[in-house]
């Protein structure tokens, strides 16, 4: 890759690890305060703190890394950004970073303790909405450069199939933009004109179902990149070969189509919803365990198929030869086994009257702590390994690998111990984002204590991890020794078979994509603009 | 496209449980109004619910033979009332409302669990058919005092 096309990607490389470092710090004193080991000094409110770790996780570590990450994947791919082009693209990252230094001021003086959810009628200072618009505007341009790229490409070589993983860069943006409507909707109509006091009241349910429009689909914004990874350099990686390019490029289309009509199945307790349209949406949102089940079925069956080329015997054989050694493999491996239990838990979240049990308790954020916390991020490290070094002109050495291994499994054990004792607490209604839970002694909230205890002690160990990683990867950066380290792009193990040209139809898949979502929100948004209670003012208690 | 054979076999083994799972979760939901997730669809004006029925009376009524309503008011950091006893067996629907802020109304221990949203009323029916002392409690961030949020329920 060029040098000015790697210095974009490691531009938003640099800003995603900052902010992880930063609210994996706020992630600790959180659990600590939580489990009352300690108190914090009076001008640090606790809520402030966790809208600064939900903001900088959430929002900003898993944008920036996914644009530096895209941005790549697309170059390396379908060719060098040309001068505008790349211009665009870091139009694209100055705006995001502007949106998120004033988002983070916003936060630290006290003006945004609204937790990265920001509900209506909780107020914000205007600055803080207008923030986080830049940011998601700063992505279109992004987005631009990368479609735009990939566009080029298509021109170029007609008829031809384009590259898997520039494909899939541009489906993980389909889906962003198609999205981000919903939350650029509800920012730019309602919040930012109430906030500054443009018109005094909010439609709350409406915010609230604009939010989780978004809100959905954006976990599988942060999940396809990770795919990406899984579908395409993973196979290289052990040596084997992508099991289906028409299969994985199917993969990615249902994910469009199933991740966003579903956002009621955040709301399932709300009122002012009707029960048909959440179950409705909530059959939709099944429907994403298809292409999940053809990915899990295409991974293994590379590792299978790897492992007998290998000479591997009997049923299980093949799983010790893979290259357990290997911090490429090892960590988004284990990003990937986590993905079982994290997606049987989501299973639950979503079934309509089950949920009922654990909405709202801290069994939530023990869920997505192990979806994006654990499965998102230990490929996103996994990735981080060899990229960082590439991009530098540098390579992997060994011992950085060894410390690699080492840092996956502190994180694996970390957010194991804190994540189980976060979802057994909550099923015992343990609820989330809340300072402490002792309800002045409670017999009920007595049993909590011990499970926060372990929060806090599986929350130390991902910190140590978190400082190894940073280390890591600042020496990785900047220090390793000059090389080529390789960008693996696996080939598919059957080349003979010809893609179908439909699987690259966008106008027909965005089509489906739309009335899907119109069929599912039109009704009840109606309902909510016609049937409105009266609107609610800004409240600021904090 | 091609798709390999046993992939097909455990696309379609996932398609049918997942159908078998949904009938299951869809027939329990639409047959019985206790297992339907909270959706109550009335409204309310949420700067007079002071003034509004059944609000203006907050606390439990008994409708007769062993059912009561249970009316809560809802608001940064306090429920309205907040120390409430229940006769054991009573069938108690609960209705709340927001004056402020979006809350939450959890009681660990049951399946009592529903959002509270301002301008809109919520409610549920619940059977308390074991005596013993709940906590109700907000479990939805309401402002710095959130975590003091919750009240006394007893079952007596």
């Amino acid at each position: 890759m060029n040098r000015l096309d790697s210095r974009l990607s490691l531009a938003h490389f640099y800003v995603a690890f900052s902010a992880i470092i930063v609210a994996g710090f706020f992630g600790l004193l959180q659990t600590m305060v939580r489990s009352e080991m300690i108190v914090l000094p009076s001008y640090i409110n606790y809520y402030q703190l966790l809208t600064a770790h939900g903001v900088l996780m959430a929002l900003v570590f898993t944008t920036f890394f996914i644009f530096g990450f895209l941005h790549a994947c697309v170059v390396k791919t379908v060719g060098d950004f040309s001068v505008g082009t790349r211009r665009t693209a870091w139009i694209g990252f100055y705006l995001m970073l502007i949106g998120t230094v004033l988002g983070v001021i916003m936060i630290v003086i006290g003006e945004a303790t609204v937790l990265y959810t920001f509900y209506a009628p909780l107020q914000a200072s205007p600055f803080f909405y207008i923030a986080l618009a830049l940011l998601v505007i700063g992505t279109y341009f992004a987005g631009a450069a990368d479609i735009y790229q990939y566009n080029k490409w298509r021109k170029a070589n007609k008829g031809q199939t384009s590259p898997l993983l520039a494909f899939m860069a541009v489906a993980t943006l389909v889906l962003w933009i198609i999205a981000t409507i919903g939350v650029v909707a509800t920012v730019l109509f309602q919040f930012i004109p109430w906030s500054l006091g443009l018109v005094d009241t909010i439609n709350v349910t409406l915010s609230r179902s604009l939010f989780w429009y978004f809100g959905h689909p954006l976990v599988y914004f942060w999940l396809l990149p990770a795919y990406m990874a899984w579908y395409v350099m993973i196979p290289k990686i052990i040596g084997g070969k992508i099991f289906s390019d028409s299969l994985a490029r199917l993969a990615f289309l249902l994910f469009i189509l199933f991740s966003i009509p579903v956002g009621f199945h955040h709301q399932l307790l709300e009122p002012g919803i009707s029960h048909g349209w959440k179950f409705f949406q909530v059959v939709l949102t099944f429907a994403v365990i298809i292409p999940s089940l053809m990915t899990a079925f295409s991974l293994f069956a590379t590792f299978e198929v790897r492992g007998r080329n290998l000479g591997a015997k009997g049923l299980f054989g093949w799983f010790n030869k893979l290259p357990w050694k290997d911090v490429r493999f090892f960590a988004p491996f284990m990003g990937m086994l986590m993905f079982i239990p994290a997606g049987a838990g989501g299973i639950i979240n979503a079934s309509n009257q089950m949920n009922q049990v654990i909405h709202n308790t801290i069994w939530v954020t023990g869920h997505f702590h192990l979806t994006i916390g654990t499965t998102v991020a230990l490929t996103f490290f996994g990735v981080s390994y060899w990229l960082i070094p590439y991009l530098n002109g540098r390579v992997l050495t060994k011992r950085v690998n060894g410390l690699g291994i080492y840092q996956t499994v502190l994180w694996l054990v970390g957010m194991s111990i804190m994540s189980l004792a976060m979802h057994y607490s909550g099923l015992l209604g343990n609820p989330r984002r809340t300072q402490v839970t002792n309800y002045n002694g409670h017999s009920v909230a007595e049993g909590w204590g011990a499970y926060e205890t372990a929060m806090a002690v599986g929350g130390t160990l991902l910190l140590i991890s978190l400082i190894l990683y940073f280390v890591v990867l600042i020496y990785s950066a900047f220090y390793a020794p000059k090389g080529q380290e390789e960008f693996p792009i696996g080939e598919v193990m059957d080349a003979k078979l010809k893609v179908p040209s439909f699987l690259e139809n966008w106008k027909v898949w965005i089509g489906i994509a739309v009335v899907l979502i119109l069929f599912a929100y039109t009704v009840p948004i109606i309902d909510m603009i016609q049937h409105s209670p009266p609107g609610s003012k800004g409240f600021k208690f904090w | 496209m091609h798709m390999h054979k046993l992939e097909k076999i455990w696309i379609t083994i996932g398609i049918v449980t997942l159908i078998a799972f949904l009938s299951t979760v869809g027939i329990q939901a639409f047959t019985s109004d206790h297992h339907k997730p909270p959706s109550d669809l009335t409204v309310i004006d949420p700067e007079k619910v002071h003034e509004t029925a059944p609000f203006d009376e907050p606390g439990l009524k008994e409708l007769g033979d062993n059912k009561y309503e249970l009316i809560i008011v809802l608001q940064s950091f306090g429920f309205t009332p907040n120390d409430i006893q229940i006769p054991q067996g009573a069938e108690v629907t609960i209705k709340v409302t927001s004056i402020d802020v979006v809350h939450g109304f959890q009681i660990p221990g049951t399946n009592v669990n529903m959002m509270v949203t301002p301008g809109h009323i919520n409610s549920m029916t619940y059977t308390f058919d074991e005596t013993g002392e709940f906590l109700i409690l907000c479990n939805e961030y309401c402002g710095t005092g959130h975590h003091y949020m919750s009240a006394k329920l007893e079952v007596i």
